[in-house]
């Protein structure tokens, strides 16, 4: 380990200040903030944790998080919903244990990220970017067209159907809401257990240096393919907190919205830190639930158009000001505070530069 | 790259004989497999139309559609691919500009027949349908030309970071479409944003045609669609090949630094080529509009098919664009048509994952694609 600097004990002092904050939440916040707001940015930020994964240590900006997300959220719906007293539901209804599905729901999906992740292992950089972004759209499509796993409307009532351990949360949303900062946690500690192992470190040197990796022996495709398989469990992990806290599934929830909303919150947090999943999700969410309001029903003043305008403004310029985002931004402003000479911060654009050059 | 990727990219003999395997038995399906509709039941074999022996104007059709629709992704496409291939920019904003292009076009026909919404296609002049397509493409290749003015044309090399942008600017122009667009709204109804509007083709366009030989009916306005395929391919090659701009756009996809260094303005070259690009994307939903409609929402779905044709085809290659196109289109066509129809609901509803099946083996064996070259 080496030795701490001032930037690492102010990070980490308001990391357990945030926590101790997020642990007392429901003292401190009401019902709408804890559920829509404070909820809905943990578990958006567990799936943009597995886009910053991809991205930070791998190079791979993966627009497919979404969905795998919706597609852990169609499995679970479609094993745990019982036709019955509680109404039709749509779907194959199998009504199986919710344990079984839970888990099954799981680790499908994390097959379905070694499928995607085996076909895209040997694209890099754009190209990995607009075949993960034919994934998504494709899996949109699929679901919302094969009417044996519900089809275009949504499966609902998901929620009234989980496991004894994790139990009632579609009334008792503040047990929902520690769920999911556990889980939270869980992926955090568990994303950076992961850079840290042998095959993380391989992994990062993948990202530079692949023909090295390669000529030294790591076979680059598997470790890629297997990164991608982790990052689906992750996002298998959000999709299915997601479908607990929303209650249904609907093709449009992984819809090329959606998707780009995930992209986005992942490039506010800024794609080279993991922290930035979680700050980027809830500035997002804060942002969006704001803007929403603001905005009058005729749509907005001299332009015209609703509050996705707002957002698209909002996520132009910070791309265009700050392409690594607001960690990115508090790197820099540490970094040019101090001076000094230190390991310089790897940045989105000087990456991307770096890979152009490589591949031409 | 390239022996980077060839190294990784040896593939086994065995998938090498799974996916020829797979492929004879989707061909062998449709050829001679399938059988029509019984009068109860149904099993795997069983196709609404049978195999291409037993009803073979249904193939013929089938594959009218396909090839049609080959035309009309390839006018989209081509666009896209000249955007990448020359400035490795990743226009994510391609499908806006391909739903503003219908919706524009859909407008300005409404304005000049003042006909309102119910238009009969047998009501408009062939210059009142070529008319708003002009106009539609010049105003969206002036839109790309401010993208890439503005946004674009500082960053270059940042790939990433231009995809981000572009991304941006599409759900700024989606969320504009939908509080502007349309303005023309039949009497009576609730003026709803992004709602589906529809282009009337030209009335002598707009009727079916008995193919000679072979006794089918058929739209001339789909024949039409694929006529004007064939012509943009064949303008952009003459363009791209015989003139002295397309000389300059193929030495910047060959080498644009080398390029620039020989004191050829690159950047004019790129705007042209943003222009161009942007443009085919309107003209392709003018298409898109006088064959069905605009609505708010196709512009993720042409973002798609303009992703997977270049993905196939490979990028930056016009050839590769067209090749992806009919590959693309022929497989969506008789995917949709010769799934098997046991029951009500099976399997006619899969055809999407055959975009999913196409790509994949495409990219098993050549992840540049078919005619993409590395680097």
């Amino acid at each position: 380990m080496s030795r701490l600097d001032a930037k690492t004990t102010v990070e980490r002092v308001i990391g357990v200040v945030l926590l101790l904050v997020a642990a007392l939440g429901p003292q401190l916040f009401n019902d709408y903030w804890l559920d829509v707001i404070l909820t809905q940015a943990l578990l958006l930020g567990i799936a943009a944790a597995s886009l910053i994964f991809l991205s930070a240590y791998g190079g791979m900006v993966s627009l497919a998080q979404t969905a795998l997300m919706g597609i852990a959220g169609y499995m679970l719906g479609n094993m745990v919903t019982q036709s019955g007293p509680g109404g039709e539901s749509k779907g194959l209804v199998l009504g199986w244990d919710p344990t079984l599905a839970l888990v099954l729901a799981i680790v499908i999906t994390s097959v379905i990220g070694l499928i995607f992740g085996a076909l895209a292992s040997r694209s890099f950089g754009i190209y990995f970017l607009m075949l993960t972004l034919t994934y998504a759209v494709i899996a949109n499509l699929f679901f919302g067209s094969v009417t044996q796993f519900g089809g275009f409307s949504p499966i609902a009532g998901v929620n009234e159907y989980t496991p004894s351990f994790v139990g009632d949360i579609a009334t008792d949303r503040d047990r929902l809401y520690y769920i999911a900062l556990a889980v939270s946690a869980v992926v955090y500690v568990l994303i950076r257990y992961m850079t840290r192992t042998p095959f993380g470190i391989a992994f990062a040197g993948i990202r530079d240096e692949p023909v090295r990796m390669a000529s030294l022996g790591y076979a680059v495709p598997l470790h890629r393919m297997l990164a991608f398989g982790f990052a689906a469990f992750i996002a298998s992990l959000a999709g299915i907190l997601y479908v607990w806290w929303n209650g249904q599934i609907a093709p449009q929830d992984m819809g090329l919205g959606p998707t780009i909303d995930l992209l986005i919150i992942a490039v506010i947090g800024g794609l080279g830190r993991i922290e930035g999943a979680w700050i980027g999700a809830f500035a997002f969410i804060v942002i969006n639930n704001y803007v929403v309001n603001w905005v009058p029903t005729g749509g907005l003043p001299v332009v015209g158009g609703r509050f996705n305008t707002i957002i698209g403004l909002v996520f132009l310029t910070i791309v265009i000001v700050s392409p690594d985002g607001l960690t990115g931004l508090w790197d820099r402003i540490w970094d040019r505070a101090r001076r000094r000479g230190g390991p310089p911060q790897v940045e989105v654009e000087t990456r991307e530069a770096a890979m152009g050059t490589s591949s031409s | 790259m390239a022996e980077r990727i060839r190294a990784w990219g040896v593939v086994g003999t065995v998938p090498r004989v799974a996916a020829a395997g797979l492929v004879g038995f989707a061909l062998l399906y449709i050829v001679v497999i399938a059988e029509p509709p019984p009068e109860i039941g149904g099993n795997w074999r069983t196709t609404s139309s049978g195999s291409a022996i037993d009803d073979w104007q249904s193939f013929a059709i089938t594959l009218l559609n396909g090839l049609t629709f080959a035309g009309w992704l390839f006018i989209v496409a081509s666009g896209f691919s000249l955007i990448f291939g020359l400035m490795r920019v990743v226009n994510m904003a391609h499908g806006s500009f391909y739903l503003l292009g219908g919706y524009i076009a859909y407008e300005i026909q409404q304005s000049m027949t003042g006909q309102g919404f119910s238009l009969q296609s047998s009501e408009v002049t062939t210059w009142e349908w070529v008319y708003p397509a002009l106009v539609a493409c010049s105003v969206v290749g002036v839109v790309g030309l401010i993208v890439q003015q503005v946004f674009l044309r500082w960053n270059m090399g940042q790939e990433l970071r231009q995809a981000l942008i572009t991304i941006a600017i599409s759900v700024i122009i989606a969320d504009q479409i939908i509080g502007h667009f349309p303005r023309h709204v039949p009497e009576g109804t609730v003026k709803f944003g992004g709602n589906a509007v529809g282009m009337a083709w030209p009335g002598w366009a707009n009727i079916r045609i008995e193919l000679p030989l072979t006794g089918i009916d058929y739209s001339l306005a789909r024949l039409i669609v694929l006529f004007l395929g064939v012509m943009v391919g064949v303008l952009l090659w003459l363009w791209l090949h015989r003139t002295r701009t397309g000389m300059v756009i193929r030495a910047g996809v060959d080498d644009r630094q080398m390029t620039s260094a020989l004191g050829v303005s690159i950047q004019s070259v790129f705007a042209i080529a943003f222009v161009v690009g942007s443009a085919l994307a309107a003209f392709g939903g003018v298409v898109g509009a006088s064959q069905g409609n605009v609505a708010s929402g196709q512009d993720g779905q042409w973002l798609l098919y303009s992703l997977v044709v270049v993905i196939i085809g490979g990028m930056g290659s016009l050839l590769g664009a067209a090749a992806g196109s009919l590959l693309y289109g022929l497989v969506f066509s008789f995917a949709a048509s010769y799934l098997p129809t046991t029951g009500n609901e099976c399997c006619t509803n899969y055809a999407i994952v055959f975009t999913f099946v196409l790509l994949a083996l495409v990219l098993a064996f050549r992840p540049q694609g078919l005619f993409g070259r590395i680097g």
